[in-house]
């Protein structure tokens, strides 16, 4: 045991230092020459042969990872200028400038040495770093000396423990130095440029060919988004989007429309499709699971019901209705009526029990959905869905004479099948988020949040628990049988094993979950934010594909260790940060009460 | 001593009565048959020891608990056993354990007390006429008021878990009274506040019953109790030993006795101080032979 009266005083004596002892000047020297390098090593060649995917063997022309080893370079060198106060660049910095430098130089270390160790372990040993790499590899580590060799932040603590230092090092400050109040234009115009920054990135991840790339690129926005983070740079521009709430929306759906302009193969707008299939059904899972406090481990049946009863009306040969088809909006409104329908039947008798008992049930009507729609083939009961083998063929989509089969040009860029289907179910999202908002903004979101809250207080206050947990329930089912009526157009057939409880695709009910949990439960974003990655990561990292659900569960438990309330957190959290700034903290909260109490 | 000696000075309307009220859990009778009348316009206290089933005699009033027998009519016409329903008739309480929405706002907390009170449903929320933003509004407005009306307007954006506990069980006041009752039950509205938030709660209440809402209120303080109370109903294991005004509740030897414990039969005193002498003298001349 240590002695702790010493070791305060030992660690009040030194607070101030850093964790490699250096002067504070040297460090920050350090940070900044460390990030000129860090970025200039993606200038050199890293490995000799363009075996390696992305071809890292030239001199002066960097290409895929080490343009994003540039990239941290860069933030490190601009976040330890602004360290140093220089005049233009402090507005980078509002809650102060260490965690930022020190994760930025993070990102450049984990992607320059991820592909180092890519390029030994796919080329088969160290020998193919050439000078090149290896001397982008000792750059890197660099910045990552000088960052932490600068004064350690916040209060000196008694736990001297590396892993507490660490965290100290990367923690977010809760000061903030007041910024000087912009004017509404320039506002609006730091949102356009941040969203069309995002996505810039959005495309850059969708496109990146192979798994390599496509971590690197996920180090960097991980490292990259934390350090933006903890220099407070989200939390002003959430700030500045709750300003100009409905011209940020706007903005962000516009950029939304223009991805699939932005891509010249069809493959990436599938993915942009299923991206926001996934995205809408789990905003609708946020209803039920983030607002209300239901969890439902069997929503992706609801999917399965908007999706076959759209493929029943669809036309298709395989359908068992025969003769007639639906125009879409139709079917559309069948697919979502059939789940709202399937959402009162399951909810009814489910919706009286609690907790854990709620999510068995669910999990097993969800199951119930998937054998059904499996056995009804005719020999085993009715033939209505074929069975295994589903609806095929479902034709393509026909909106006022646009078919959405066949490529179109418009305004001189192609837009493929996929791309078409994009923007229709873009559509479908942007209602989608809406229901979302008013709903929860209203006298029955209210109440939703209540009994997530406290179930017995929220009845005692007059709200009919079983009614308003039903109407959650079946708003989220119909939701996800709007999204499944596309979704079945999209992928031009159904079949039943998609529709599972847990499994290496998306989507099934454990995704969907995640996604809506991973990204932040409560909000818009979050669900939509989860659901790409979601998408993105198995579909990116091929070379998981047998541990594709370790990687997903290990990922989870890690995420729920460091950050519980999912990587977007919820208004009132952030609401609760605030807070935090707002109030000082050494202040006793005693002397208010008495002060408030002589108002009455 | 005879219960209850009334204090019918005014015609008064019956709000609340509640007749036989019995609950069981098993084998345990936590309120036994106890019958409970409160005015319209009066502030009635429920006192007794620790376990007395006070909580569990407001739980049978609000539905929380289906009460194994008995009935409580409110203005005359019997309540079913539903939370909500109780709560719409126009029954509204506050929690011992402060049970706040606590990741919902100040304001959002008041606003879910006035569920009962607007009518506006999903579609209503979805499509927005100029009718939904109209009663919205109002609801913040009169949300707004309430908070006023307990001093906590300025914090109307913080979260209620945020709150010190003074405040938050005022915010349970405000959110009980937004539902626009007739009849108030706080339990323990003052544990854990200090003396000068204890008087402020006082005028609180006196504030509230000036609206022309009855309150009945469980507390242990018995200064808060009988400064507030116009009658006030001794609950001791279950059953109702007293009801009546300070005077009589106060003069009561049960009642002295069940806060006390009970002395030795007979005259308490003397009598058991010569017993024990006795038998000291007893057992020591035992020893000494
Ligand atoms: N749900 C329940 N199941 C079983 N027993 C219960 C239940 N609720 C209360 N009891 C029991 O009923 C008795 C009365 O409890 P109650 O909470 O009503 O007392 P109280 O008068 O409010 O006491 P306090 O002053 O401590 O709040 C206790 O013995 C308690 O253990
Ligand atoms: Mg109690």
């Amino acid at each position: 045991m240590t002695d702790i009266t010493k070791d305060t005083t030992a660690t009040t004596a030194e607070g101030a230092k850093g964790l490699i002892r250096l002067s504070e000047s040297a460090a920050r020297a350090l940070t900044t020459i460390g990030g000129v390098l860090t970025a200039a090593g993606a200038f050199l060649a890293w490995t000799w042969t363009s075996n390696f995917p992305g071809d890292l063997t030239y001199y002066g022309s960097p290409a895929g990872l080490q343009w994003l080893a540039f990239t941290a370079g860069l933030l490190t060198v601009l976040f330890s200028l602004a360290g140093y106060g220089v005049k233009g660049l402090r507005w980078l910095t509002p809650t102060g400038s260490t965690a930022p430098i020190v994760l930025s130089a993070f990102a450049g270390l984990a992607v320059t040495w991820f592909s180092l160790i890519a390029i030994a372990v796919e080329l088969g040993g160290v020998a193919n770093w050439v000078v090149g790499g290896i001397l982008a590899g000792i750059f890197s580590i660099v910045p990552v000396i000088g960052a932490l060799a600068l004064p350690k932040p916040g209060p000196a603590t008694q736990d001297t423990g590396i892993k507490a230092t660490l965290a100290a090092y990367v923690a977010k400050p809760s000061s903030t130095k007041p910024l000087p109040q912009l004017p509404g234009w320039q506002q609006r115009g730091i949102i356009a440029i941040v969203i069309a920054l995002g996505l810039y990135v959005f495309t850059y991840g969708i496109d990146t060919q192979g798994g390599e790339l496509f971590s690197g690129f996920l180090f960097l926005a991980v490292f990259g988004l934390w350090a933006l983070h903890s220099a407070g740079l989200l939390d002003r521009f959430s700030a500045l989007t709750e300003a100009h709430k409905g011209y940020a929306v706007t903005l962000a759906f516009a950029a939304a429309a223009i991805f699939p302009f932005t891509q010249n193969n069809d493959h990436d707008a599938n993915v942009g499709v299923n991206i926001l299939i996934f995205g809408t059904v789990a905003l609708g899972l946020n209803i039920v699971v983030g607002l209300t406090g239901l969890l439902d481990l069997g929503y992706v049946a609801f999917l399965g019901v908007g999706a076959y009863t759209a493929a029943l009306f669809s036309g298709s040969a395989y359908s068992t209705i025969t003769g007639f088809s639906l125009p879409f909006w139709a079917a559309a409104l069948a697919g979502t009526a059939a789940s709202l329908v399937f959402g009162v039947l399951i909810g009814a008798p489910t919706l009286r029990l609690r907790g854990d008992y709620l999510a068995i049930v669910t999990l097993g009507f969800g199951e119930i959905f998937r054998i059904t729609v499996r056995n009804l083939d005719g020999s085993s009961g009715p033939d209505i869905t074929n069975g295994p083998n589903g609806i095929a063929d479902i034709p393509d989509l026909s909106i006022a004479g646009f078919n959405f089969g066949e490529s179109h040009n418009i305004a001189g860029f192609t837009l493929g099948r996929f791309a078409n289907y994009y923007l229709l179910m873009l559509i479908v999202t942007v209602i989608v988020v809406l229901v979302f908002n008013r709903a929860s903004d209203s006298r029955i979101g209210r109440a939703w949040v209540a009994i997530r809250e406290d179930e017995t207080a929220a009845t005692a206050m007059g709200i009919n628990g079983f009614r308003v947990k039903l109407i959650a329930f079946a708003l989220g089912a119909s939701l996800a049988g709007l999204a499944g009526s596309v979704n079945a157009h999209v992928s031009s057939s159904v079949v039943p094993d998609p529709y599972v409880f847990a499994g290496p695709v998306a989507p099934n009910s454990a995704f969907l979950l995640a996604a809506v949990v991973l990204g932040g439960m409560g909000t818009v974003s979050g669900p939509l934010l989860g659901a790409a990655l979601l998408y993105l990561i198995p579909e990116k990292l091929e070379f998981l594909k047998e541990y594709q659900l370790l990687a997903f569960g290990i990922a989870l438990i890690i995420l729920m260790r460091f950050r519980p309330e999912g990587v977007i957190a919820n208004r009132r959290r952030q609401l609760e940060f605030h807070e935090d700034k707002d109030q000082d903290p050494t202040e006793p909260t005693a002397p208010a009460a008495p002060a408030a109490t002589a108002g009455v | 001593m005879t219960t209850a000696t009334e204090t019918t000075t005014k015609p008064a309307t019956p709000i609340l009565q509640a007749t036989g009220v019995i609950m069981r859990f098993g084998g345990l009778t936590a309120v036994r048959n106890v019958d409970l009348t409160v005015n319209s316009g009066e502030i009635v206290g429920l006192i007794g020891p620790n376990g007395a089933g006070k909580t569990t005699f407001f739980n049978c009033l609000t539905g929380l608990y289906v009460p194994t027998e008995g009935t409580v009519a409110y203005k005359g016409t019997v309540l079913p056993p539903k939370p909500h329903l109780v709560t719409n008739a126009g029954i509204a309480r506050t929690f011992q354990n402060i049970r706040l929405f606590s990741n919902m706002t100040v304001l959002e907390n008041v606003l879910v007390g006035r569920h009962t009170r607007t009518k506006e449903g999903l579609f209503a929320a979805l499509v927005r006429g100029p009718r939904y933003h109209k009663a919205e509004a109002a609801s913040r407005e009169r949300a707004m008021e309430l908070l006023e009306f307990i001093g906590l307007e300025n914090k109307a954006d913080h979260l209620a878990r945020n709150l010190p506990y003074g405040e938050q069980r005022k915010l349970e006041i405000a959110r009980a009274l937004a539902s626009e009752p007739g009849l108030l039950l706080l339990d323990e509205p003052t544990a854990g506040m200090n003396p000068q938030e204890t008087r402020a709660t006082e005028e609180l209440v006196f504030a509230i019953r000036d609206q022309g809402i009855a309150v009945l209120v469980i507390e242990h303080d018995m200064r808060f109790i009988f400064n507030l109370c116009d009658r006030v109903a001794v609950l001791v294991q279950g059953e109702k030993l007293v009801e009546g005004d300070k005077e009589t509740v106060q003069g009561d030897d049960r009642v002295i006795a069940a806060y006390l414990g009970t002395p030795f039969e007979g005259d308490p005193g003397t009598e058991e101080v010569a017993e024990v002498e006795a038998a000291e003298a007893n057992s020591t001349t035992e020893d000494e032979r």
